[in-house]
């Protein structure tokens, strides 16, 4: 993708956005397809799916056979590039020593950000999921509700590409017809666990997920995403026909170089950059968002990666798409006179209710599956079906002991062997020779794991704040992390293993593992820190993730969500990031902006 | 299943495309300036050549000795020995791949080095103890009755160490022997290829489940 370098750089554009990933993609994907002139600053390097994912590699082809190492924490081949949990000279702190107080702050240095390597789960938030505090008396609700942000999942839909099905569940939004594409069929395992499951109530449905099971109907998605905007219909068309549909092999957490799945880097971008509008400069490190006299931002200070020099670069509105921890960031480092706690932060809320994602599991063998005659289960590379939540009338009826709710994913099948999985498989079977051979055959593919992905309500007690004592290789303040999970949060993992293990027994298996609660970050599903509200005392940005302070500063990532339902939370930052960036079109062509 | 040419809109199918897409990656320069460096002194770095195909010594000098190798070669061969299926597990380079795994510079291999070698060093001392000959030496019987000792499910609380060496070396063979195509194959792990459908489990394996 061509990219400019800074002496590039125009001398203004009409919007910054800061990050390249899910929020910045579709803020530049929006403004520019609608004639903005944008400059995105990423401070990763360029990345290329179509020449660098490693597609059809086998492990033995990387080094120690593809394992993780701390260099590559998702092993080898996983599309993260200068990342991970901990950077080398990009340091972050937690203030408390113990061990579950701490969080784990997972980045991506590269175009296109953690949209390369996720999970590519697309779930919508539920109406329920806008009003929680309406409901249960905990956390914030949003501003907004459902029925206003339907409309901007749909056309996310239809412009990334989403299969899954319409199940009429509560609080488990039915897509309207023409939004998503089939789903991929069940495979043999994921069948066995819906048939078991239902014996306790949980419904296995099929998963919603950002993979193309056929080809986008280009004409008509285009021609609905932009109505009235022939030039744009033209590029998002081009841009869907140059996707080929998965072709059912390889891992999605590696990438894919024929565009199968959602990527930033192959879906919001190309069109993006097509458009003429889009300036990106890459290797460029945001520091801080520089203000004017009048009370508006003028641009953003950066550090320019190739040569270690600061530099500045201006427009008429400012986006932060960072990434919620690394927005938080920025804001808090653009201290002035006239903003001594950091911009944007009058409410003193700049950085608080930070939140992740519930995570626990259980594993079981399951000697129905086998010694399985061969098939293959690579299907659309990763699961096919999960359990949305299934017990609000029970919590209503004051039968759990924990607000919110999980759903289930679900590890099964006939994967590509890695490193840990025969290496574990090895210990499981026991003995050499021969048997274990013998015993190798029998077992592999007759694992499952089921895995709670629940809501974190926001609390007092987990936010970040800048490290007084730390900064970063390139002298900008780095950040300091509070964290505390409540009851509810360790009350919904134990709650999930009780569960799992009935399904597991259910099943005929017996239960070989499980994984307690894990530290928070560790699900990277980290939303929060500049919430938005009706409230301007007690929220950072209104509805349209738009600073109260500063009416040229917006906010597209995760951290204007008030709350983190147990949907991951891409699809919603990518919807919203649509409606703020339409928003800004609005507020510009009336000249407020 | 076609699919289209975002150059020209001709269309193509999807082998064709794959084919694109290799040959683009063989003739251009990928980008380059690497920041971050490894977690680790001389670590592959959190940017490392993914379509590069390494060797077990392409990144880090080599560990075992000649004796040390053959000692390992035959210990591996033990736990996956050929059968009607497959090879035994130095033929698909398991023996380099340990070697390569204790020779890296990453906490886990760091803590593992001293077991395996010290473990490699026990073996032959055990079989020189017991049979007057190094490990490779030993017939087949000799082998197992100093194998079924240290992988005993309750082993001899002298043979703790022994046992917790045998263990991890296992797990290093298995995870070595089935990440390679044939130790795969031997698994009837069929995927890694490009499908034009995905039709779902097949009748026999539906029915074996009582599902069909």
């Amino acid at each position: 993708m061509p990219l400019i370098d800074t002496a590039g750089l125009q001398k203004e554009y009409d919007v910054i956005v800061v990050g390249s990933g899910a929020a910045g993609g579709q803020t530049a994907y929006t403004l520019t397809l609608d004639g903005a002139k944008v400059l995105m600053l990423e401070a990763g390097r360029n990345y290329v799916p179509e020449l660098e994912t490693a597609m059809f590699q086998t492990p033995d082809q990387a080094p120690l056979r593809g394992a993780s190492t701390l260099d590559k924490e998702f092993g080898f081949y996983d599309a993260t590039v200068d990342g991970g949990w901990q950077i080398p000279g990009e340091p972050y702190s937690s203030a408390s020593e113990e061990k579950e107080r701490k969080f784990w702050w997972w980045r991506a240095r590269m175009l296109g950000g953690r949209t390369n390597h996720w999970g590519r789960i697309s779930l919508r938030n539920g109406p329920y999921d806008f009003k929680p505090h309406s409901r249960d008396g905990l956390g914030f609700d949003w501003p907004i509700s459902y029925e206003d942000v339907a409309p901007y999942y749909d056309k996310v839909e239809m412009l990334i590409g989403v299969h899954g099905d319409n199940n009429g569940l509560e609080n488990t939004p039915d897509s309207p017809d023409g939004c998503l594409l089939p789903s991929p069929k069940p495979r043999a395992s994921e069948l066995l666990i819906q048939k078991h499951a239902k014996k306790t109530g949980v419904p296995v449905i099929a998963i919603h997920r950002a993979v193309l099971t056929k080809p986008l109907d280009y004409k008509r998605n285009a021609a609905l995403l932009h109505p009235g905007n022939p030039r744009a219909q033209q590029l998002a068309a081009d841009g869907m026909r140059s996707r080929a549909p998965c072709f059912w092999a390889t891992p999605c957490g590696r990438g894919c170089s024929i565009k199968a799945n959602y990527q930033s880097t192959t879906v919001h971008l190309p069109p993006a950059m097509a458009s003429g509008n889009l300036d990106i400069l890459a290797n460029a490190m945001v520091r801080e968002v520089e203000m004017g006299k009048n009370g508006r931002a003028t641009g953003v200070v950066f550090i320019d990666k190739t040569t270690g020099k600061e530099l500045r670069a201006k427009a008429r509105i400012i986006v932060l798409a960072a990434s919620a921890c690394e927005t938080v960031r920025i804001l808090l480092n653009s201290k002035s006179a006239q903003f001594p706690q950091g911009l944007a932060n009058s409410s003193g809320n700049v950085g608080k209710y930070l939140m992740d994602t519930v995570g626990a599991s259980v594993s079981g063998q399951i000697p129905a599956l086998e010694n399985m005659p061969a098939h293959n289960e690579d299907g659309a590379g990763g699961e096919h079906v999960y359990a949305p939540w299934w017990l609000y009338k029970e919590q209503k009826a004051g039968k759990l002991d924990f607000a919110r709710g999980y759903h289930i994913e679900i590890g099964a099948g006939r994967d590509m062997p890695s490193f840990g999985a025969a290496a574990g498989l090895a210990n499981f079977t026991g003995g050499y020779g021969k048997k274990l051979k013998e015993d190798m055959r029998r077992y592999y593919g007759s694992f499952i794991s089921l895995v709670c992905r629940g809501e974190m309500i926001p609390n007092e007690d987990s936010y970040c704040e800048i490290d007084p004592q730390s900064k970063d290789k390139y002298g900008i303040p780095a950040l300091r992390f509070h964290w505390k999970w409540s009851k509810h949060e360790e009350r919904q993992a134990v709650h999930s293993h009780k569960a799992f293990t009935e399904v597991i027994e259910n099943m005929g298996g017996r239960v070989t593992s499980k994984q307690d609660l894990l530290p928070g970050g560790f699900i990277i599903h980290e939303v929060g820190g500049a919430i938005m509200g009706a409230d301007p005392k007690k929220s950072v940005v209104n509805q349209w993730g738009q600073s109260w302070d500063v009416k040229n500063l917006f906010v597209t990532d995760g951290a204007p969500f008030p709350s983190n339902a147990d949907k991951n939370p891409t699809l919603t930052i990518m919807a919203l990031a649509w409606r703020s960036a339409d928003y800004m079109l609005a507020a510009m062509k009336r000249r407020e902006l | 299943m076609e699919t289209f040419n975002e150059h020209d809109g001709v269309r193509v199918d999807r082998r064709t495309a794959l084919k694109w897409v290799l040959a683009a990656a063989a003739a251009m320069q990928l980008p380059k300036p690497t920041f971050a460096d490894s977690m680790v002194k001389s670590g592959y770095g959190k940017d490392p050549d993914i379509l590069k195909i390494y060797k077990a010594d392409s990144l880090w000098p080599l560990t075992l000795s000649k004796s040390q190798r053959a000692t390992a070669t035959v210990l591996s061969d033990v736990i996956i020995p050929a059968d009607a299926e497959s090879p035994a597990a130095s033929a698909v380079g398991v023996v380099d791949f340990i070697d390569e795994w204790i020779s890296s510079p990453y906490p886990d291999s760091v803590r593992d080095k001293p077991v395996v070698l010290e473990g490699l060093a026990w073996i032959d001392a055990e079989s020189q103890r017991r049979f007057k000959k190094d490990f490779a030496g030993l017939s087949e019987s000799q082998r197992a009755a100093i194998c079924d000792d240290i992988s005993a499910a309750n082993p001899k609380p002298e043979l703790a160490t022994a046992a917790a060496f045998f263990k991890r070396y296992r797990s290093l063979t298995a995870g070595g022997f089935y990440t390679t195509p044939v130790g795969m194959k031997d698994l009837r792990y069929v995927g890694n290829v490009a499908l034009t459908s995905f039709d779902g489990p097949p009748v026999e394996v539906l029915k074996k489940l009582g599902l069909a």
